[in-house]
């Protein structure tokens, strides 16, 4: 009695818009996320400006710590794009390993924010510390939620995800496209924050 | 295709050497002796440079649809006008010393001091 319905478009391209359908719902979610980070960026300038002080942010954080947090996430910005093109290579090993790297990279940088914020708990450094506190544990916890986000998906076409190489390989590599380009925005929200946070002077 | 990949590829290792010296600039620059304002300013253009580079060459921006390109610039006129409207509320709220536009404070007249 059951009959074998076939989603339309989330292999080939819709002839209206020229993209398949998740690549479509992915942008579009992203745009929804610009609008959620541009909030908190306004806010953070708001606060800012309307301010009498200011810490300055490389001297009551760990900016080497960050910095090095920035070289993992563009590194796992490059083993992930490296995973999309090794599908496209049709070579599922070195997939794997670039995806396995972006995993990896995902864990480190959470691994050294862990570290952070232990040091600032230490120190007494609580949101409740000053506006600058809770717009750096908003802003930097919300990227967090979002790195963990994007590596529960990756984790998971890194392992039982990936079975579907063998049936629908197409679908399956515009499924990575797709997971990069949400990796891809959360490394682009970090580039941005590094210096907000870590390395604007205070007043 | 394959040779198509294969080029791809090496532009992305380049974009990526090229993100890291970036970051390695961001961090130099923050140690300059300038005035406030010019450190912002140079962080922010280093930042956008870095944010195009990742969005236009490993998000494929640069080679996109029509309607995503439509989609983001729905998505840039929405968040500038969120954070202008913000902003511009914050300006009237402050008056002329705090205001980020510096709009000159309105004068009270003397007579409503006695109402």
């Amino acid at each position: 009695m059951s009959a074998h319905i076939e989603i339309p478009y989330n292999m080939d391209e819709r002839p209206d818009t020229g993209l398949y359908n998740a690549k479509l719902g992915v942008w579009l979610f992203l745009a929804s996320e610009v609008m959620l980070f541009g909030a908190l960026f306004s806010s953070y300038v708001l606060l800012r400006t309307g301010a009498s002080t200011w810490e300055a942010g490389h001297l009551i954080l760990n900016w080497k710590l960050a910095m090095v947090n920035t070289f993992v996430l563009i590194g796992s910005s490059v083993t992930m794009v490296m995973s999309w093109a090794a599908l496209k290579m049709n070579n599922l090993a070195k997939f794997k390993l670039y995806m396995g790297l972006t995993v990896l990279c995902g864990i480190a940088f959470l691994v050294i924010k862990g570290i952070e914020y232990a040091a600032k708990f230490e120190h007494g450094l609580l949101p409740n510390q000053s506006t600058f506190m809770a717009i750096y544990f908003t802003m930097t916890g919300l990227h967090g939620l979002h790195v963990i986000g994007g590596m529960i998906v990756n984790g998971y076409l890194l392992g039982p995800g990936s079975k579907m190489w063998a049936t629908e390989p197409q679908r399956f590599t515009n499924r990575i496209e797709v997971a990069g380009l949400y990796w891809h925005f959360v490394d682009l929200v970090w580039i941005f924050l590094f210096p907000t946070l870590y390395l604007l002077p205070g007043k | 295709m394959s040779e198509a990949v294969q080029k791809q590829i090496k532009q992305y290792l380049i974009i990526g050497l090229a993100l890291f010296i970036g970051t390695v600039l961001t961090v130099w620059v923050a140690e300059l002796k300038v005035t406030i304002l010019t450190g912002i300013i140079i962080a922010v253009i280093i930042a956008t440079i870095k944010s195009t580079l990742v969005a236009g060459y490993f998000m494929h921006l640069l080679h996109e649809r029509k309607i995503i390109y439509q989609i983001l610039l729905l998505t840039a006129v929405f968040t500038v006008v969120m954070v202008g409207l913000v902003l511009f509320s914050h300006s009237d709220q402050q008056g002329a010393q705090h205001g980020i536009f510096n709009v000159p404070a309105k004068q009270v007249p003397a007579a409503a001091d006695h109402h």
